[in-house]
């Protein structure tokens, strides 16, 4: 019974609980509710590791790690981050949004977005 | 019905008469009515106790502003308290009764309060409910809080049914008034898709209670010519019962339509339609409201706002008084004496605080430069006495201290409004992005000039969202202008003066409050209480704030702004549930053996969203555990099977998906032979077990991965997240597969003879050639496709075998048919709880989002060999601390003891506190088998204590008991039945 509880709380957000809309590369126009917000875009930039079958991670790439896992910027303006689109097209996207107003100015597919960075 | 109160006129259905009860007592009123009306009709004035000096209050306005006028209406058995009748439509039957008196209306017993009332000012709770503490439960809770407070609720649920909807548009006009009425027939002519809402059930807003004239139509005949347009217009939806109540982000508005309170039987249908509207742009034509003005006892029952006299009078037909007195600061109050004296009402005089004033009307009595200091009477106004000293009588008196335009969906986005100085009220200021306002929400009175301001308005949100406009209509209409001189509080006045009339907060509370350091507004409105409850101040904050201004010597705007917040007017609960009541609440998913077990009479229990079996009960079985006891039993001595359809299932195919799966579990999976099934362990990337499963191999490139039932969801978004935003060059695609495969598990050391009956011949399924974790894709009965794994939760020799949805419900008939030389048994739940706690398997207790896999006992899983969820944290000093919990079992030392999770552990002859505790218990269990309880749980260093004996403490039930750590496999630990 534990685990049916953590379910409910993903489906009492379904009707009322984000009154945005979120105007998606592909489908355009979408309520904010079909999707799931994850957090700071930072996230993207997953530190890289090789572990060592002899060895501890050293404290300098647990240390990369704690920060990757830990430390966000909490900007109060413009602010880059994660979102799926769960009830659509199962796409995760980079939003462009501003904490303070909640208008959104960009909104890209991650899978673009790496790909440009990669050429 | 008696025509005495009753004038000419009016948008009222005079052949209609409509009966209806206020206390019990018969009344009748016309078609058009509403409550109030209908009551001031009947020469009821008095229809309310106040909230703490229970002071007898009467109507004060005519609209939703409505502070006094609260009552409780009993519809279907059920009664809903804090109505305004002002808002209220009559309908035959109707049921109203006054709220916050003992006794009767007239002679309420607590009145005493008012009498008390030195004592009962500002922070009178604060102040009060210091000491003894004795007295909260024998004096403040019982007797002073019950005192207080609006309406009770009726303690049953409501019977009534709630809806939700979404509308789009263009253009969402809120207000339906001449500024909305304009608006909308010219965005609607140049093709916009336009949607206008009014709170009203008559559209028109202020047209049909004041006598103007447009385009040569008196007001009223304008309104029904051009909604009569409108209605004709495809790309016009109107809705008349329909609050706006709150301004969202991105042009997403609320809304609240009543679309049976008016009805006496709804047959069925909603009575309230909650909607979510899209609007591409907005237009704010929400009006203003009139406020009063302070003075000694200004909350005489008889008392209105002069505005809303002249709406009873005009659109009512109602004679509010015999005796009419106006008590003004600007022009309007003398329109209000002007109208009711050609409605045929007697007003006997015009008091106005301005000395200056051109105003006159000839016959009545006007006193210029002069203000109201006190009325008498109890249950309605008998006279008023003004500064000089006059005293007139009156039976009835309209107050007008200027307009407040309604801007309170432009604060929703936090806007603060700006104070106009010419008309002396606040107008918008910035507004959520995509509205405009317009009309007397914008501050504008007169209107000529809200007309010319609405049409430009309506031009400028056609052109910006691209429409081509054609050349604006041109109408004519009168103009006003309100040369308001503001007063907020008459000084003179001795007796107590009214601010907020809901609250009882008094001029006086504003300067005590000021004297005691509440100098922020916000401070203020938590001191006093003004501004609260559900009229939200719509009268009374900015008479406060000007008050506080006045003491604090400062100009208003300086003194600051209360902002609002959604919603505009109260939502009841009911609307904000919609059909989301009882089992409703959330969808259900039901398990493709779910109509075979209903008929096997199971007892069924939710699992995330699934109602799945949990015990089947056979004839005299009363206790739930008789069942479970034998389902278990029988299972592990023949067979038994469970619908396991509910655990999550994942496709992964692509030339990559091995090394995915290496790096998504923290075990590794690119090795494992095709035909092979692997448990496999997920971690978050901090290192603490996140979900666990098991997922085969049926070809190089395809993998099927199970999750458990709760995770399903967040594990399937999680590979999504890590395929698309870090691994974004694998080549591996996924698709949840949930659905798509109704699955059992066939468990016992019959299971695989059961099985060979149902499982195609040309499919081997013997140990030799389908070994313990086994998968394989074969056919069952005759040619169906399927998918066979050997995989155990239960200890036992077991399959999982998966069909396509459809065929689940037959194949769960074919597996009891096939069963029954074995006696085979369904089982639920619960005895699959108790088959794995006997076999030590971990399940949500014990992933319960703080354990690491070194605290399962599964530290050495992780892999060591490629970067994977997690590992790079579990390698964290803390995580391999020696004496860190572990998964281990425990037995009562006297075998008869029920174990109880939750429960903490202690070593012998230890203190239980914070600093001695060793773990606690996680998940228990009654064992048929060892016929006694066992439990699961973290100790301290576990591991390596087995056959230690420590106390099992609930200091909760207090129970304290000693327990011998064992190993976590109850059962069969080397794995003999399994591997059968």
């Amino acid at each position: 019974m534990k685990k049916a509880k953590a379910l409910n709380q993903t489906y009492i957000r379904q009707w009322n609980k984000k009154f945005m809309i979120i105007n998606h590369p592909i489908l355009g126009p979408r309520d904010a509710n079909e999707f799931v917000y994850k957090g700071d875009a930072e996230l993207l930039n997953r530190p890289h590791w090789t572990p060592n079958a002899t060895k501890r991670a050293t404290y300098a790439e647990q240390e990369e790690f704690h920060d990757y896992l830990y430390l966000r910027n909490n900007p109060a303006g413009e602010h880059k981050e994660l979102w799926y689109h769960e009830q659509g097209d199962r796409s995760w996207l980079i939003i462009t949004r501003d904490t303070l107003t909640h208008q959104i100015s960009k909104v890209e597919l991650v899978r673009e977005f790496l790909k440009e960075k990669v050429t | 019905m008696s025509g005495d109160f009753r004038l000419k006129g009016g948008r009222i259905d005079k052949n209609c008469e409509i009966n209806f009860t206020f206390n019990g007592q018969s009344m009748r009123g016309y078609l058009g009515d509403t409550l109030a009306s209908a009551l001031l009709a009947n020469k009821k004035h008095l229809v309310a106790r106040s909230f703490k000096y229970h002071r007898p209050r009467g109507i004060f306005s005519a609209g939703s502003e409505e502070p006094n006028a609260l009552v409780t209406l009993v519809k279907d058995n059920h009664s809903e308290p804090n109505l305004r009748a002002t808002t209220i439509e009559l309908y035959e039957g109707l049921e109203a009764k006054s709220q916050n008196h003992k006794g009767s209306l007239e002679f309420d017993l607590m009145r005493v309060n008012d009498f008390l009332s030195p004592f009962l000012s500002a922070g009178f709770y604060y102040k009060t409910f210091m000491w003894p503490k004795k007295f909260w439960e024998k004096l403040y809770e019982p007797v002073i809080r019950a005192a207080a407070g609006l309406g009770s609720l009726d303690m049953k649920s409501d019977p009534s049914v709630y809806d939700k909807g979404f509308l789009h548009c263009d253009l969402l006009i809120i207000g339906a008034g001449p500024a909305g009425l304009i608006a909308a027939s010219e965005a609607a002519n140049n093709g916009l898709k336009v949607l206008i809402c009014d709170e009203d059930f008559l559209l028109g807003g202020r047209l049909n209670s004041d006598d103007e004239k447009i385009e040569g139509l008196s007001s009223v005949d304008w309104v029904r010519k051009k909604i009569g347009e409108l209605k004709k217009l495809k790309n016009v939806r109107l809705m008349n019962r329909t609050t706006v109540y709150g301004a969202f982000d991105h042009g997403i508005f609320g809304a609240l339509e009543r679309k049976t309170d008016h009805i006496v039987n709804s047959h069925g249908k909603p009575r309230q339609v909650l909607w979510k509207v899209y609007s591409k742009r907005s237009l704010l034509c929400a009006g203003a409201s009139e406020r009063g003005i302070s003075f000694g006892n200004n909350d005489r029952p008889g008392i209105l706002l002069s505005s809303a006299l002249r709406s009873y009078a005009t659109r009512w037909a109602v004679k509010p008084g015999e005796k009419i007195a106006v008590f003004t600061n600007n022009n309007d109050g003398w329109r209000t004496a002007r109208v009711l004296r050609e409605k045929g009402c007697n007003v006997v005089a015009v008091i106005d605080s301005r000395e200056d004033t051109s105003e006159q009307l000839y016959g009545i009595n006007s006193y210029k430069g002069k203000t109201v200091v006190t009325t008498s009477g109890i249950k309605r106004i008998k006279s008023v006495t003004l500064n000089d000293g006059t005293k007139i009588t009156v039976d009835c008196l309209g107050i007008s201290g200027g307009w407040n335009p309604n801007i309170h969906l432009t604060c929703h986005q936090r806007g603060r409004p700006e104070w106009n100085h010419k008309t002396h009220c606040f107008i918008p200021g910035e507004t959520p992005i995509g509205m405009k306002v317009a009309g007397s929400a914008n501050g504008l009175f007169g209107l000529s000039e809200i007309i010319q301001e609405t049409i430009a308005k309506t031009q400028a949100i056609c052109k910006e969202l691209n429409f081509t406009t054609k050349k604006a209509t041109q109408i004519k209409a009168s103009s006003q202008n309100l040369d308001i001189e503001p007063l907020w509080h008459v000084a003179e006045s001795k007796a107590r003066a009214w601010v907020d009339m809901q609250n009882d907060v008094t001029t006086k509370d504003i300067y005590q409050s000021h004297m005691e350091g509440f100098r922020s507004v916000e401070h203020l409105k938590r001191y006093t209480t003004l501004g609260m409850a559900t009229d939200q101040g719509k009268n009374s904050n900015i008479i406060g704030l000007a008050i506080m201004a006045q003491i604090q010597k400062k100009p208003i705007e300086e003194v600051g702004t209360t902002i609002f917040r959604p919603p505009f007017t109260p939502i009841s609960i009911g609307a904000l549930a919609g059909r989301g009541r009882g089992k409703d609440f959330r969808p259900y998913r039901l398990t493709p053996s779910h109509k075979w077990a209903t008929e096997n009479g199971a007892i069924f229990v939710e699992a995330g969203n699934w109602l799945r079996a949990q015990w089947f009960p056979k004839n005299g079985e009363t206790f739930w555990r008789d069942s479970v006891n034998r389902e278990v039993k029988e299972t592990r001595t023949s067979v038994g099977i469970c619908d396991v359809t509910t655990l999550g299932k994942i496709d992964i195919k692509g030339k990559d998906a091995g090394e995915f799966l290496n790096r998504i579990y923290a075990n590794n999976f690119g090795k494992l032979p095709i035909g092979k099934t692997r448990y496999g362990l997920m971690l978050r990337e901090d290192g603490i077990a996140y979900d666990d499963g098991t997922t085969a191999r049926f070809s190089e490139n395809h993998f099927v991965m199970t999750t458990t039932t709760a995770n399903a969801v967040l594990v399937f978004r999680n590979l999504e997240f890590y395929r698309q935003c870090i691994w974004s060059d694998f080549d591996v695609h996924l698709i949840s597969t949930t659905d798509m495969w109704a699955q059992f598990a066939v468990a016992g050391p019959n299971s695989r003879k059961l099985l060979q009956k149902i499982v195609d011949k040309e499919f081997d399924i013997s140990n030799e050639k389908f070994p313990f974790m086994g998968c394989k894709e074969i056919t069952v009965c005759d040619g169906i496709i399927a998918r066979l794994f050997r995989i155990s939760f239960s200890g036992e020799l077991a399959f999982e075998l998966a069909v396509p949805t459809r065929y689940g419900d037959s194949l769960i008939r074919v597996l009891m048919e096939a069963g029954k030389e074995f006696q085979v048994t369904p089982y639920g739940t619960e005895a699959l709880g108790v088959m794995r706690i006997e076999k030590g398997h971990a399940a949500g207790n014990e992933l319960n989002g703080q354990t690491s896999a070194q605290n399962l006992g599964m530290g050495r899983m992780i892999s060591k060999k490629n970067d994977c969820v997690g590992n790079i944290m579990s390698e964290r000093e803390e995580f391999d601390d020696k004496d860190g919990l572990r998964l281990v079992g425990f037995k009562p030392m006297t075998r008869s003891q029920q174990l109880k999770a939750g429960a903490h552990f202690f070593s012998k002859g230890k203190k239980y506190n914070m600093d001695t505790d060793e773990g606690w218990m996680t998940s228990v269990a009654y064992s048929p088998i060892l016929e006694h309880y066992i439990g699961l749980g973290y100790i301290k260093n576990g591991s390596n204590r087995l056959g230690e004996k420590v106390m099992s403490v609930d200091l909760l039930n207090n129970q304290i008991f000693e327990v011998e750590i064992v190993s976590p496999h109850f059962l069969d630990p080397e794995g003999e039945r399994l591997r059968a």
